[in-house]
């Protein structure tokens, strides 16, 4: 009966969804078998009981209490063995092994966040490892919202206030989609996102280089996703106005009084050497405050910020 | 009609004190003070009718909005008004309301032998919330809509737009609208009893109808202050449901369905309770396992109350909650399969009629065998985390909630018209419908249980082409659906332009309400009836009531 | 063969206050009652709801709660505690009044437990308008200075929403006692025809027994 399950199912692709599935199939002969022997009983009874004549006389049966006790405790062990089974699904998806990698799932209208132990974020792609335990501990910035994966057979609320947690081990290279299963808004359903299951050589391309979209994105708007979302906003403007530190607009090119009573010429290697080592140089009027990002910049990443402050004239 | 009894005793169909209670008195105005809960009953059949169109209209809507994956006829903001419009009026103005409302009040104190319910003033009382709540509903479409869905989840029902205080309060109007009824129907049963007819003799509509009202009474008043305490987070911001304020927005959860789910019992208890009328009658035989099917009732709302949580299972709740709801949802599963088994066992052997109610009777066996069953996949864990909030849950739900008490509906509609208005239907007619509607229902909701179970989540405007053909499968099994109820609808209408001189007790039922005439008078009775004999014996030659005590 | 009933004929003296439905004095007088019963469930279990709501929230800032029930008046709380349970006490005269059919002494009780209610909504409206002026108020509209525990808006918002909600029913019964006076003083009420007076007791009795949860959980916390 393998193409009843591959109809009613998608194709499983995490270690506990052949569990689930087992249960699902199970659960499935079980209700096809009672509608049909219900409904064989009611048309039979039906065709061989029907009335022939007004004045047609029936036994007075009021009850057998055999028969009932019958078709009270038949159901009720089969109850009970589906309660188990299910128990017994559900708790083994409760708990995550130790090693297994956490990642960070932020959820808000309508989009997912995903944010990986290097401090990596992407957005509505997670890149998980094959055949490797990974964890989700995610919350919401909103209304509640749910991260449903069909093909895992997983489905956990995500709550705002508080932390959820899942955990899988992908066990099918290639893309798995993810569903937004709580109701959230005019969005809600276009609230998807796609699992990368990479083997062990693609997710550490991914965790040197960045996904497929950064890879590919010009250096100039890379630069600009870096200044977003790697907290330089905070202090550095693109406008010219004063911050925390030096606004970036217009400085390639000029030169730069260093604290050291120096100048200095602000180009690729100024600016590399500020991001990996700020104290190096300090701007005049300005407290050494700024902290290194040795490691939590791609050598990409750091060649986008360079083109990015050089295309802010 | 060959087999139809007529009445005999006292005061029976030929002479009476009181005249047909449709038209005595006559005018509009002795319709809206009447406090004869046959009037009562009728006017809610309308109310009910005219809702469940609405409701129906909305749900085509949807339907014809998924015949493609994208935009087919309205935008998102659109769509989610409009399944939430569905959802609410279905939930709180037809399902919940149907049964009792109009069936219940008209039948239960006929059943009974008694002249009225306990409280007919505040039956009125109860119709007029429900108009009041109606219009409530109604009044949000013009105050941007309510995009909520009918479970109004927090945080989101708290921060979105539209009239959703309205509609909150709406919904707390009808749910006293629905204790009224509640206790009603209690206070009835209970004191109201022909002289000489105890529990064990009432017929079991009234057992159903009991069981209906106890959770009427238990659970609608947490719903009540439920609703209270979000239509005041979005008025004052009080803070309980708001994370951001140090409130719990999954406490809403619990509150809403501590009473939400008994009130899936409030829409199946009744559905059981017209059954056990329509198939004994369709059966000529006694209704097997009265006191399982009585007490069965009972248990259902009983463990209705410690089950709501089977809802959450994904909502972030400790594991071992999650066990013992799961465990206590199970329960439920027995006293609902003892059911089925008894109705069955009350057809074997009989002398079985296909008349239209008894078609009804069958449909809803079968529709239920299979929302009962599919339950199952929600109730046990694992596989509820993937099902839960897919198609598969609307599936499962419209089984068992329309497919049952829509059905039952239809039913004890046919089985009672002409004791209503005295009038015949055309029975051919009424019998393609009930084929037309088993058919269009199965070809509407089957498509869908295979959406969930394949990953498609439940309230999504756009959907992955992978589920259009199912999608298109069901909006034609809506269709179906619709020409058929469209089809009962038009023949039940039809009877109007018959000539009244309907026979008394055209099924030949044993049960009270047929020893009076159709139409019943005004005051139903003749004086008291005391019934002879128990409500389901069909001997030549029957007991006197009381002689025999029904065990099993 | 036929569907079998008899009758028996409904009995031509008809008390004045028997409705049509019910066969007798007493069994209205029992309907009635139950359904009055089934009522008081209805509502009890109206504010159950607010009551774990609050139990829950207390649970969860418990320093808030502490802090804030400071602001409320135990003096003006225990004296309207007193109130309400002398109002039980004449209401249980009044009922006693008027199953032995006393006439004055039931007009004379129902005045009095309507002053002890009175009394009380006025004691209640002082401490509201107390509370308005300090801007001890529920929600975003809570405007208090100086609070040294963050968060005791979410006491004043189950403050109000609960003794509110006990101020709408302490309404609602006096306006059913009102009713009662209007037709005692008709002179409706005997020994045999006292249910509506019995009815309403109870209710009151109901209202009373939420104040007696109400007052420690509001003013004595600790």
């Amino acid at each position: 009966m393998n193409w009843l399950q591959s109809f009613l199912l998608p194709k499983a692709a995490a270690t506990h969804a052949s569990e689930v599935d087992g249960l699902f199939m199970f659960i499935i002969y079980l209700t096809v078998f009672f509608f049909f022997f219900n409904g064989a009983l009611i048309f039979y009874a039906a065709h061989r009981w029907r009335r022939r004549s007004a004045g047609e006389v029936t036994p007075h049966t009021t009850h057998n209490t055999k028969l009932e006790l019958i078709w009270s405790i038949i159901p009720l062990m089969v109850v009970m063995m589906i309660f188990f089974w299910g128990f017994k699904g559900y708790i083994s998806a409760a708990v995550a092994p130790n090693d297994a990698t956490e990642i960070v799932v932020t959820a808000k209208k309508w989009v997912w966040q995903f944010e990986y132990p290097d401090g990596t974020r992407t957005l509505n792609d997670l890149h998980v490892p094959l055949n490797k335990p990974v964890k989700l501990i995610m919350h919401s910035e909103d209304v509640i919202h749910s991260f449903f994966v069909p093909t895992f057979r997983l489905k956990r609320d995500v709550l705002p206030g508080r932390y959820t947690e899942i955990w899988f081990t992908a066990t099918e290279p290639g893309v798995q989609q993810v569903f937004c299963a709580e109701y959230c808004g005019k969005g809600h359903s276009d609230m998807l996102a796609k699992i990368h299951v990479d083997t062990d050589e693609q997710y550490e391309t991914f965790l040197r280089e960045g996904d497929e979209q950064v890879r590919q994105m010009p250096l100039k708007d890379l630069g600009r996703l870096v200044y977003e979302n790697k907290g330089c906003a905070t202090c550095h403007s693109v406008d010219g106005t004063r911050g925390q530190g030096p606004s970036w607009k217009g400085i390639f090119g000029q030169v730069h009084q260093g604290t050291d009573g120096k100048g200095h010429l602000v180009d690729e290697n100024y600016i590399r050497e500020s991001i990996l080592y700020p104290q190096a140089v300090v701007v005049q009027g300005f407290e050494p405050i700024m902290p290194t990002f040795q490691g939590l910049l791609r050598e990409r990443e750091i060649l986008g910020v360079i083109e990015y402050i050089k295309s802010l004239k | 009609m060959a087999d139809a009894h007529t009445l005999t005793g006292t005061g029976g169909a030929t002479a009476h004190a009181h005249g047909d209670y449709l038209d005595d008195p006559k005018g509009i105005k002795s319709w809206l003070t009447t406090v004869d809960h046959k009037r009562i009953g009728i006017m809610y059949l309308w109310s009910i009718t005219f809702f469940m169109i609405v409701g129906g209209l909305f749900a085509m809507l949807i339907r014809i909005e998924h015949l493609t994956p994208a935009k087919t006829i309205m935008d998102a903001e659109m769509y989610n008004r409009v399944f939430t419009l569905h959802g609410a009026i279905m939930v709180f103005l037809v399902i919940i309301p149907a049964i009792p409302g109009s069936l219940g009040n008209f039948a239960l104190p006929l059943l009974l032998g008694a002249k009225d319910v306990a409280f007919p003033r505040i039956n009125l009382m109860s119709l007029y919330l429900y108009w009041i709540g109606a219009l409530m509903a109604l009044g949000t479409l013009f105050m941007g809509g309510v995009d909520t869905g009918w479970t109004f989840y927090t945080p989101y029902s708290t921060t979105t737009g539209g009239g959703v205080t309205l509609m909150v309060f709406a919904a707390f109007v009808l749910g006293f609208s629905s204790i009224f009824t509640g206790v009603n129907f209690i206070a009835t049963v209970h004191k109201l009893r022909a002289p000489g007819m105890g529990w064990f003799e009432m017929p079991l509509f009234c057992w159903g109808m009991y069981s209906t009202a106890l959770i009427q009474i238990l659970a609608t008043p947490v719903l009540g202050i439920t609703l209270l305490l979000l239509a005041m987070e979005r008025l004052f911001h009080i803070g309980i449901f708001d994370a951001q304020l140090g409130g719990d927005p999954v406490l809403f959860q619990h509150f809403f369905w501590f009473y939400s789910h008994p009130a899936v019992y409030i829409m199946i208890l009744p559905a059981m309770a017209v059954m056990s009328e329509v198939i004994p009658v369709f059966s000529k035989k006694t209704i097997f396992g009265y006191k399982a099917i009585a007490f069965s009732s009972v248990a259902i709302a009983l463990v209705g109350f410690f089950v709501w949580a089977h809802h959450m299972f994904v909502a972030g709740m400790s594991v071992y909650a999650g066990a013992i709801f799961s465990f206590l949802t199970f329960f439920i599963a027995i006293p609902s399969a003892i059911k089925v088994f008894n109705w069955i066992a009350t057809m074997w052997q009989g002398s079985i009629e296909l008349k239209t109610p008894m078609l009804y009777a069958i449909s809803f066996l079968l529709l239920f065998t299979i929302g009962g069953l599919t339950g199952m996949f929600l109730a046990s864990l694992s596989t509820d985390v993937h099902l839960h909030d897919t198609y598969f849950v609307v599936a499962h739900f419209h089984y068992v909630m329309a497919g049952s008490n829509l059905i039952a509906l239809l039913a004890g509609l046919h089985y009672w018209w002409p004791k209503m208005f005295g009038r015949m239907y055309d029975e051919s007619l009424g019998r393609i419908g009930a084929v037309l509607v088993f058919i269009g229902f199965n070809a509407t909701f089957l498509p869908q249980f295979v959406m969930g179970s394949r990953g498609m989540p439940r309230r999504y405007f756009n959907y992955l082409p992978q589920f259009q053909a199912l999608h298109v499968a069901s909006t034609i099994g809506a269709v179906i659906l619709a020409v058929g109820l469209f089809l009962t609808l038009a023949n039940l209408l039809a009877s109007f332009r018959r000539p009244k001189g309907m026979v008394d007790n055209p099924w030949g039922g044993k049960t009270l309400e047929w020893a009076t005439s159709s139409p019943p008078t005004t005051h139903n009775f003749e004086g008291q009836p005391v019934p002879l004999h128990g409500p389901y014996d069909y001997r030549p030659v029957p007991a006197p009531i009381g002689s025999e005590v029904h065990t099993g | 063969m036929s569907q079998a009933t008899t009758t028996v004929q409904a009995e031509h003296e008809h008390p004045p206050f028997l409705q049509h439905h019910f066969t007798g004095m007493q069994q209205q007088f029992d309907a009635t009652k139950l359904g009055m019963w089934l009522f008081l469930v209805t509502e009890v279990l109206l504010f159950g709801g607010l009551f774990v709501g609050y139990g829950i929230m207390r649970a969860k800032h418990p320093e808030a709660f502490m802090a804030a029930h400071h602001h409320l008046n135990r003096t003006m709380g225990a004296l309207n505690t007193i109130v309400l349970l002398v109002s039980s006490f004449t209401m249980v005269m009044g009922v006693w009044a008027a199953q032995t059919s006393r006439k004055r002494l039931l007009i004379l009780f129902l005045v009095l437990t309507l002053l002890c209610a009175g009394t009380f909504l006025g004691v209640k409206f002082f401490e509201y308008q107390h509370k308005f002026e300090e801007g001890l108020l529920p929600g975003n509209f809570y405007t208090h200075q100086g609070d040294t525990v963050p968060g005791q808006f979410m006491f004043f918002s189950f403050y109000f929403m609960m003794t509110g909600l006990h101020g709408f029913h302490v309404v609602g019964g006096m306006c059913a006692i009102t009713w009662l006076l209007i037709r005692a003083i008709r002179g409706d009420f005997s020994a045999s025809y006292y249910g509506p007076v019995d009815l309403v007791g109870l209710y009151w009795h109901l209202v009373d027994l939420i104040w007696i949860y109400l007052f420690p959980l509001m003013y004595l916390i600790s």
